[in-house]
């Protein structure tokens, strides 16, 4: 036990040593909290908008005065001609066009009806919808402010509560969602990286003929990302709850354990990986390409998985964050207990299970 | 032996300093040219730091030092076409073939295409391994990489070749053939600089100045040390020195 | 000059001979643009709803039949009580719920407004406001039928007659084609920042590095020798992907193939500068990745790749400017799908050209010959 001593000792001198790696280490959570939390947003603002108004009316001044108040647009090109629009919008300079038609006071006076034309720039789907939206309704709204009498309707009307979440804070998603991200990065990377490299510069031999047993090499290398990773998950939740208000309505010691199973299926998938790649540089891509992106963007951290065709939502399956994510969400937002995420913590635990055996596995295998 | 009074290695008050640790302490020494010089001394010694200097890969801190007429602050450029270098580490590129290497090497000193071809089948005959031209480096012995990697560091003709502890961990037999080539080199008028800590290949240099904590403690001869230190072999001059 | 090719054949044969680098150049361009296109998406499929309809009267009834018969919406539960509302959103079984309240017929009948609620599931905002935009939608057209059944007159103005949407350079919205060029982007930028930077760290660690610097080699040879193989395997694969691209998802190429790849390539050398500059200063293959790692996630996130640019605050759009990624980001869609040239791209590619110079010569600069 002594000897493992010494040998973790030696591991955490080494990481300790390399301060940028370390510096980055604690780094990297408080910048990606800070970007998704102030920088990264899908809500819509400030787009650029061209006008054409061929009806040159009051009602038409009216509309444009008000698109331009609203928080939505900026009306850069107000007296636009219409065959500088494909130019404008092509270099990126709009992404959005409003033509008033001739008879656009007329129609409204004598029809009710608008006579507008909105080109939206479709190359940007998302956007271009919810410009359409925001400007159709816009219009709308103006021209129904031009009504003296008000016209009395039968309706269903719609009140939305926002629950778990009421002031739509993008907090409670992002921050289950980047601990998870974290944690695949430190725990399953590095360690794959740690490894591989002392595999590849031959110490790995040196030390598999010591009288340290495999087990706890292993168990040395991955000890102090286990470590730095349970700091990352601290910074995690006291950024996300001080600065960003996010919850832990459900139990924090439940949600640590969850963490800590977490980790230790990120660590077995760094140490599966490390057993069958020969160079870093295989792990990196192995670990970088194969776990990180998924970790993104299969794990219904960014894109929900049920938008997903059926075939991706297998493999999101078969992807330990996924698992983690959902659960994390429920525990600190909806204040689930362990009886609501018993089965996304069996999975987990098979999980492990399952990876360590494969990976020892292979470890004997290689020593035979 | 070819000895002349030409001097390829001057070097006056060599010294170099990483921050508060001293590993070249006042160094003096002169090279001839045609001569087999021996650097000796302990792991840690200083000896890789000053070959690293004297081949342009690290700067002094002070002294006045050339090499085959070059000064090592400012001609490093100019320098490196007239010397060769063998490290203690691996130089070869395992992942390339024994004629991949050569071509490599050959290509960034500018050698003509020709002259190069010439030269390394005289080399692989030389070495015995004309046949195994097309076999990947990580796949060969070690003796052979290293005698490989000392043909290549004279494929130039170079004026002087800095050889870092070339023979670790091969047998007295390979070590041997390794000194054979080192002699024909010599004998084409090479200068050959060694670093080594085989007492028994001190006796195989012309002269030899041994290294202790940064300082040279001797420099001559072999036979002269043995005198100096009435030691039977060279084992003894370096133990007795060390103390 | 011959130099310079006796370096590159030299690297060239290194990564090739290098049976993990097969696969990267292959298999991860086919791997991410059928994968991630696929996966990044926020149009929605699928929305579960919860219905409470406490009135049951002719009223709601049609309104429930007009959500059933709505392709994206999916009844996942019935009920007259609210509790099995709020336990349905709990457990994820629902995405939203929709509660009819009692007397909502009646209202409707006497010609009133009759509020129901909408409970929406909000930790991922995105999603809950997209469904709660469709089922809006969906209430909206239910309430212009009811007005036309009882005989009034619904003012052009509201049911938005008069308004025409067309939308350029992508008329059907096609999400997958917007998002195939940006992630075309981090594929090329994979290639160059970590392939590249780890290519020279590597020489470093292994050892070759000092038996090249004692040699008179050029320092700008060398690193142009690192830079020439990793800059056509970054051209290649971004062929392999667009030829994918199109296939897979109908994605066209409207401006001039020349102009992207001559961009593509200044974008190359910019990423690649980036990696052997990271490298110079780097002594471990694991520290080269974790800086690349990690400046590249900012890059990306910051790209307006997930999100528009437009949106993010003054001061992160500024720093944009220093991001490489913003510019190729911008110039792909551009030049795919509005068919933007050089006249529309001038600044954008001036930026670009600037920093490859930039790069290419701070890591000439810091590389040293000497250890």
């Amino acid at each position: 036990m002594n000897r493992f001593f010494g040998f973790l000792i030696k591991e955490f001198r080494h990481i300790l040593r390399d301060r940028r790696t370390l510096g980055i280490l604690i780094f990297i959570p408080i910048a990606q909290l800070m970007l998704f939390g102030f920088v990264l947003t899908n809500e819509i603002k400030n787009i650029n908008m061209a006008v054409v108004d061929y009806s040159h009316s009051d009602l038409s001044r009216k509309l444009i005065s008000r698109i331009n108040a609203s928080q939505y647009f900026t009306v850069a090109y107000p007296s636009a001609s219409e065959n500088e629009l494909p130019a404008l919008m092509r270099s990126g300079k709009i992404k959005v066009a409003m033509v008033i038609n001739r008879d656009f006071e007329t129609e409204f006076i004598n029809h009710q009806r608008s006579s507008v034309q909105i080109i939206a720039d479709g190359s940007e789907p998302n956007m271009a919808r919810l410009v359409v939206n925001y400007t159709q309704n816009t219009i709308s709204a103006v021209l129904m402010d031009q009504f003296s009498v008000k016209p009395e309707l039968a309706a269903i009307k719609p009140e939305v509560r926002m629950m778990f979440n009421e002031t739509m804070k993008e907090s409670y998603n992002f921050v289950p969602g980047l601990i998870a991200v974290i944690l695949m990065l430190i725990s399953a990377m590095m360690t794959a990286l740690t490894i591989a490299r002392e595999k590849e510069s031959g110490t790995m031999e040196i030390l598999l003929a010591s009288p340290i047993k495999p087990i706890q090499i292993i168990a040395g290398k991955v000890m102090p990302y286990l470590l730095i990773s349970f700091i990352n998950i601290c910074v995690i939740l006291l950024l996300g709850v001080l600065v960003f208000g996010v919850p832990i309505k459900g139990s924090l010691l439940l949600f640590l354990f969850e963490c800590t199973l977490f980790i230790l299926v990120a660590l077995s998938l760094g140490i599966l990986i490390s057993t069958v790649v020969k160079t870093q540089m295989t792990a990196m891509m192995m670990s970088g390409f194969g776990l990180m992106l998924p970790t993104l963007l299969l794990s219904g951290f960014i894109f929900p998985i049920k938008n997903m065709p059926v075939v991706l939502q297998v493999v999101s399956a078969a992807m330990p964050p996924r698992w983690f994510i959902a659960m994390a969400r429920d525990i600190m937002i909806k204040g689930s207990t362990f009886a609501d995420v018993w089965f996304p913590t069996l999975v987990l635990g098979g999980m492990t299970a399952f990876l360590l055996l494969v990976s020892a596995r292979k470890f004997k295998n290689r020593l035979e | 032996m070819v000895e002349t009074n030409e001097k390829v290695i001057v070097c006056k008050n060599m010294v170099k300093r990483f921050g508060s640790f001293v590993a070249d302490d006042n160094l003096t020494f002169d090279v001839y040219k045609g001569e087999i010089f021996g650097f000796l001394g302990a792991n840690g010694a200083g000896k890789t730091t000053a070959i690293r200097i004297l081949c342009g890969l690290l700067e002094p801190t002070s002294g006045d030092i050339s090499v085959a007429g070059c000064d090592v602050y400012k001609q490093t450029e100019q320098l490196k076409r007239r010397i060769g270098y063998m490290s203690q580490r691996f130089s070869l590129y395992e992942d390339l073939t024994v004629y991949e290497n050569i071509r490599f090497y050959g290509g960034i000193y500018g050698m003509d295409a020709k002259v190069r071809r010439q030269k390394t089948d005289d080399m692989l005959e030389k070495l015995g391994i004309a046949d195994q031209k097309n076999r990947l480096v990580a796949s060969m012995p070690l003796g052979w990489k290293q005698k490989l990697a000392f043909s290549l560091a004279i494929l130039h003709d170079p004026q002087i070749v800095f050889l870092d502890e070339p023979t670790g961990g091969v047998d007295p037999v390979t070590r041997r053939q390794f000194w054979n080539l080192i002699y024909e080199a010599v004998e084409k008028g090479i200068t050959v600089f060694v670093t080594t800590h085989y007492m028994d290949e001190a006796e195989y240099c012309d002269r030899v100045s041994i290294m202790n904590n940064g300082r040279i403690e001797a420099l001559d001869t072999p036979q002269r040390l043995k005198k100096l230190y009435q030691a039977e072999n060279m084992d003894e001059v370096f133990l007795k020195i060390a103390r | 000059m011959k130099t310079l090719l006796y370096i590159l054949q030299k690297e060239f044969i290194q990564v090739f001979r290098n049976k993990g680098m097969l696969p990267i150049i292959f298999v991860l361009p086919i791997v991410q643009m059928m994968v991630l296109v696929f996966a990044a998406t926020y149009d929605l499929k699928r929305v579960d709803i919860a219905i409470v309809d406490n009135d049951l009267s002719a009223t709601s009834r049609q309104l429930v039949s007009k959500i059933q018969g709505n392709p994206f919406f999916k009844i996942s539960g019935s009920s007259q009580n609210r509790g099995d509302a709020n336990y349905a959103l709990i457990d994820n079984s629902a995405d939203l719920a929709l509660i009819i309240p009692q007397n909502t017929g009646k209202k409707i009948g006497n010609n009133g407004a009759a509020p129901v609620q909408i409970i929406v599931n909000a930790i991922n905002g995105n999603s809950a406001q997209l469904s709660t935009a469709y089922l809006s939608g969906i209430i909206s057209a239910f309430n212009s039928n009811l007005m036309i059944e009882k005989g009034g007159k619904v003012p052009g103005v509201i049911s938005g007659e008069g308004i025409s949407a067309r939308y350029w350079f992508n008329e059907d919205l096609n999400y997958r084609i917007y998002m195939a060029p940006g992630i075309l982007v981090v594929l090329v930028t994979v290639i160059g920042l970590f392939l590249g930077g780890m290519n020279l760290v590597r020489e470093k660690e292994i050892g070759t590095i000092e038996q090249i610097n004692v040699t008179p080699i050029k320092k700008w040879q060398f690193l142009l020798g690192k830079l020439m193989p990793f800059l056509i395997i970054g051209l290649f694969d971004l062929g392999l992907g667009l030829t994918l691209a199109r296939i897979a998802f109908g994605m066209p190429v409207t401006g001039s193939l020349l102009f992207l790849f001559s961009v593509a390539a200044i974008y190359l050398v910019v990423v690649l500068a980036l990696g052997l500059l990271m490298s110079t200063i780097s002594q471990t293959q694991q520290q080269v990745t974790f800086v690349a790692y990690f400046s590249m996630m900012i890059f990306v996130l910051m790209s307006g790749l997930f999100t528009p640019v437009e949106s993010m605050p003054q001061w992160a759009q500024t720093v944009n400017y220093l991001n490489p990624l913003y510019y190729f980001v911008l110039i792909m869609r551009s030049v795919t799908l509005k068919g933007a040239g050089f006249v529309d791209l001038w600044p954008k590619i001036a930026a670009l050209a600037g920093y490859a110079v930039l790069f290419m010569s701070l890591a000439i600069n810091r590389y040293r010959k000497t250890v």
